[in-house]
Formats: C-alpha cells, structure tokens, sequence
C-alpha cells in the first residue's frame, strides 16, 4: 500500500493508530488517583511528543543512514520558528503560511551550513555544525535584536503584538494560531466515569503532519537514494571508487533532515506562538542526538520512541517533588521514610536528567541498537520461549505415546 | 597507442622521488603486469591513474582523454574500475545490496535524487544485479552481511561489483595478498575466466610470481620510481637487470 511493503504498511499502521488514540493510551489512571500524575494524556506535552518525534525522524535521515552526526540540528528547529512567528505578525495567524516559510527557510539554512560543513567528516564535521548552531544562537539572542532591526526580538523572545501588521487578518479572525478556523488550542473534554480524556486540535494536526513525515521517511529508506545514504556510512572510498559523488548525497540528507527540524519549529511556533534564541542551544542538539540514540538510531520508529521516551521522563519526573516522595513512602517508619526520600531526591525534579543520564547508561550499554533492539530482544525472547513450550509438549506426547507400543 | 598511456609522470614526496619520468602504455585487453620490489613507486602510480594522487608532471590519458584532475568519481563513469589490496566493500550492507550500488552508479551516474521509489523494486538493476551474483557463483549469499563474509569472498564480491559496470580497464592492486594458497588460486582462476569472457582490459600491482606469471601477458617491472624494462613473461623471467633489481639471485 501506498507504495510500501507489507511489513512497512503494518508499521506504518500500527503508528497511526497509535498517535490517533493518544488521548485514551497515554491516560490509563483515572483522574484524581495517586498514579494520575504518571498520566501523559494531556495537550501540551502531547503536541511535543510528536513534534519532537518529527524532529528525530529527520534527525535520524541523516546520522542514521550516512553517519554523519551533527551537534547543531537545533539551528533549524529555531529559525523554523522564528519563520513561523514572522509569519504570525505579518500575515495573520493561519499556521499554513508559518509552516511553509519555516521549511523554505530551514532549507536554506541546512544548504548553506551543510555546503560548509560537509567538507569535513568525522568529528570535524559535528564540531563545525556545533559552531554554527552556536553563532545562530549569538545572532538570535544578541546580534540581530537592536532597535534598529529587531529580527529575533533577543532575550525577550519573538512574538506577536497587537500592532503588528497581521495583513490577512478579518474583524472576526481567531486571535490564536489556527488553521483556516480551527483553533489550535480548542480542546475536546471527553469524562468517561472517573476518566478525563482530551481531544486537542493541534495535538491531532501535528500527528497528521507527522505521520506523513514518517511515511516519506520511510520512503527514503527504501528507495535508490536511501541505499546510497547508507552506503556513505559504509564506506566512502568504495563509493567514489564506484563512481558515485557523496558530496551531494550527504547535502541532499542534510538539507531534507534540516527541513524536517524547520518544520518541527514551525509547529511548535504554531502550537504556542512565541520564539525563543534557547530553542538554538547547543542543549537541544545535544538531546534529539540522545533521543536518536536512544530510541535506535538507523531505526524507523526509534527516534519517535526515543522522543517520546525523553518528553516523558521530562515532563513526568521533574513534576515529582519531596511532598509526593513522602506520600508514596508513607507506609514506611518514619526513620526509613526520610531516608528513601533522601536517596531518592536527587533523581526527581530539577534532578530528572539525572534519571535521564543514568537510563540513557543503561541503553547504551545493554542495549546498543536502542529501545528497538530491546523491543526485538523481547519479541525473539517471546517466541523462543513458546517455541520451547511447543517442543517440550512434543517431546512430552511422543514420550507418552511410548508406553502404549 | 594504449588504451591507457602513461606519459613521463613524475611524483615527489618532500624529499622522497616516487615515481620519475614513468612512461607506459597499456594495450587494450591485455594483461598488463606491474611488478617491482616494495618502494618501487607501484602504488604511487596506481594512485596516479584513478584520481587519488596527481602527478607533479607528466601525463595520464585514459582512451585519449586526460585523467589528471579528474575525482575517482568521475575517472570510474570514465570506465576505469579499481580493487583494492585489502577488499573495500559496503560492510554493513548485504551481498545483493553491494552489487546494485554498481549497477545504479552505471544506471543513474554520480548523483541521482530518487528519494520517492523503492530500490528493491527497480527491475533492471535487480536483474544485473542477481544476474552478475550468479556468474560470480555467489547467488547462495546474497542476503549475507558482506562484512561477514571471508576474505576470498570478499575479494569475489569487490571484483564482481567493478564488472558489474562493465569497465574497459579494471585495475588490480595485489589481488591476492594476504591470501591463502587456495584462495589465491580461486583468485588466478576467476581472472582467467574474467579474461575469457570479456572485452576486458587489466592492469594488474603484484608481488606474488606465480600470479603475475600466470596471468600476464605483459609485464613491466619498476624499481626505484622507474621504469627498468617492459617485456613478455618469458623474457622477463630470463632478464639478468631485473634478477639484480627484484628477483634476486635466488630466483
């Protein structure tokens, strides 16, 4: 279907139905119970889960496939925003125009850096796409936010006023981002018994978004273009010698997994419409890096996982707090229950990355394809398992059938 | 003429003369036979001819156009295909994924964005490909991981991905180093078969005699950057100049 395999069209399936049900997966505890707080089924980080799942999926066209690892990916994701919000305050708040000048322009961005930076390879190339990243983040923050031209409106972070020229904007035009009408922010409350379950427009235009971005992924993957990307990470000298020319192979990757960072950026502008220079930090290349490697670079759905993974803990540990700590160690003497809450400390809150840090040991160690090689792992030890069964109950009925002779 | 003519090529390196006024020319499908002890200059030239290094002076043509200048890229579409001493092929991917890298490089040129289709769908190259597996008796592995394969493999693999693209020249850098006995001559045999079946031209950096003997049909033996003499296998063998400069008294 649509010019996939099987297997890819099941795969393709199965995410699908899993972003479209979101709402109800990521809310299995009932509101107000102890465990709510592990509930993930709201709004705002159900947009990022799937923003950032665009983010890595572009991510990983290029260091998946080719290898080559870039440190200022959120370069793109930042001036992808700013496109976006520029687009806010001079047209008007319809996100089709944003989204569409933060892929041009994330695309010009990706060509210009990657042209420079792709004569290097190796850990040179990381270093100068870093310093790139770096130096947009300085012209962000500091250099083009004077009063004389105030592009990105500096510490403060671009975002709309209600002077700004906003031209295609009506008398009765929504004052939020929206697609022809539909209100991003408009959320649909569904209460099922003790169940609260959230149908939120912009969750469900980034899904769609992303789902198509995955299947163009997945697209690339397969195609001519796809095994020559891979074949960049197996061996240049061959690949010269084979009279193939990397240098626009590695361009091409680099400038279509810039484009899905811009676009990305764009949706986050679209979702909240402000934008800021830390959207650029070396930070935030550092962790779709992680959520990448994490989730199993070279992957399909890895860097999604990886995203979701990281968001997660993001969001979820560093809400807990020492109140809720005591609350779950309060069966405890009260001796044991300070200490639990002491040793535990460290890990919740503003100490959640390192949890983070620690998990991301872990994986990387024992798991160095990633939460998919562990999703395998677990399918092989499955199957194995019942195999086993199957030849014990063999052997088990042969052996009785014996006697019978 | 040649279908490859060397001309007067000279490299240095600091204070080092590789190569000095080199000229050789390489009939077209003949098996040309470089030899000559270690330092020669034999893979300074080689080095020369695809891309890699460019001569301090002289001249390279290739069918009458010049190579000089040219990336590695451009000299393959050019028709030169090149094996290694130690076998370069894509690790990571598998067997019949190696063989039609070649085929599109041939079908496609240097640069081709064909993002949108799928590559195990593209009939003709598939067919080459499996086609080309089959003739290099190699049809059984080709979901292997080329990485894990052995190194006569391997070295079965890289020759079969250059002839994929059918080349006028294929150049051989020590084919057979490092090998086995028994791997060595699969080697002997599979360039004989090659020789038989194609229009083929091969030019051939050796060490081991008994390959550069059964194969050749000309050789030139280089030593110290130059040239000492060119000649049929029979003669060099009987050639006191080249006893002295490589072969040795023993031989």
């Amino acid at each position: 279907m649509f010019g996939l395999d099987k297997k890819d069209t099941s795969l393709l399936i199965i995410v699908a139905i899993i972003t479209l049900l979101a709402p109800f997966i990521l809310n299995p505890f009932p509101e107000g119970s102890a465990m709510a707080q592990f509930n993930a089924g709201y709004p705002d980080l159900m947009q990022r889960f799937v923003i950032f799942g665009i983010f890595a999926v572009g991510f990983n066209i290029l260091f998946g496939l080719t290898g080559y690892l870039s440190f200022g990916h959120a370069a793109f994701l930042g001036v992808g925003s700013y496109a976006c919000v520029w687009m806010f305050k001079l047209l008007g708040y319809n996100i089709l125009p944003g989204i569409l000048l933060s892929l041009v322009v994330s695309g010009i961005f990706a060509l210009g850096i990657g042209y420079v930076s792709l004569r290097r390879s190796g850990i040179y190339f990381s270093i100068l796409t870093l310093a790139f990243a770096q130096m947009s983040f300085a012209l962000a923050y500091s250099v083009l936010s004077n009063p004389k031209f105030n592009l990105t409106n500096g510490e403060t972070g671009l975002q709309v006023y209600t002077d700004d020229p906003q031209v295609l904007m009506g008398p009765n035009s929504p004052t939020v981002p929206n697609l022809f009408g539909l209100e991003m922010n408009a959320t649909y409350k569904l209460e099922l018994g003790p169940w609260l379950f959230q149908f939120n427009a912009g969750y469900y235009f980034c899904a769609i978004v992303m789902l198509l971005v995955v299947y163009l992924a997945i697209r690339i993957f397969r195609s001519p273009f796809g095994l020559m990307l891979r074949a960049v990470k197996s061996n240049q000298q061959r690949m010269g010698y084979t009279g193939l020319n990397t240098r626009p192979y590695t361009l091409a990757a680099f400038v279509i997994s810039g484009m899905y960072a811009g676009l990305a950026g764009g949706l986050m502008a679209s979702m909240d419409p402000l934008a800021g220079a830390e959207r650029m930090q070396w930070t935030a290349s550092g962790e779709v890096v992680l959520m990448t490697i994490l989730g199993g670079a070279g992957t399909l759905i890895g860097p999604i996982l990886g995203a979701g993974f990281i968001k997660y803990f993001e969001n979820i540990f560093s809400k807990i707090n020492d109140n809720v700590l005591h609350q779950w160690f309060a069966f405890m003497p009260d001796w044991m229950e300070n200490a639990m809450v002491f040793i535990v400390h460290p890990f919740i809150g503003k100490g959640w990355h390192l949890t983070l840090g620690l998990l991301f040991m872990l994986v990387v160690i024992f798991l160095p394809g990633g939460l998919v090689e562990g999703g395998q792992k677990l399918m092989r030890w499955i199957r194995g398992d019942r195999r086993k069964k199957k030849a014990a109950e063999k052997a088990k009925s042969t052996t009785t059938t014996e006697p019978a002779e | 003429m040649g279908i490859l003519d060397i001309k007067d090529v000279s490299k240095r390196f600091g204070g080092l003369q590789a190569l000095s006024d080199v000229t050789l020319s390489v009939k077209e499908n003949s098996v040309h036979a470089i030899i000559g002890p270690n330092g020669a200059g034999k893979s300074t030239l080689l080095n020369c001819l695809v891309g890699k290094l460019i001569p301090d002076t002289g001249s390279v043509m290739f069918d009458g156009k010049s190579v000089l200048g040219r990336s590695p890229y451009e000299i393959n579409q050019m028709g030169i295909s090149r094996v290694f001493q130690t076998p370069e092929i894509f690790g990571d991917l598998t067997v019949l994924e190696n063989m039609m890298i070649p085929c599109f490089a041939s079908r496609d040129g240097a640069f081709e964005l064909n993002a949108l289709s799928q590559f195990m769908k593209q009939r003709d190259v598939l067919e080459t490909a499996e086609a080309m597996l089959v003739d290099m008796n190699m049809a059984d592995k080709r979901g292997m991981h080329a990485a894990s394969m052995s190194r006569g493999d391997k070295r079965r693999l890289e020759i079969g991905m250059c002839l994929s693209q059918n080349p006028r020249l294929l150049l051989l850098d020590e084919p057979t180093a490092g090998m086995a006995r028994a791997d060595t001559n699969n080697t002997i045999d599979l360039l004989k078969e090659i020789k038989e079946k194609r229009d083929i031209t091969i030019a051939i950096i050796e060490h081991d005699m008994h390959v550069v003997f059964s194969l050749a049909d000309r050789i030139t033996v280089l030593a110290q950057g130059t040239p000492l003499v060119e000649d049929d296998p029979q003669n060099i063998r009987g050639n006191p100049k080249v006893r002295e400069a490589y072969l040795g008294e023993s031989a």
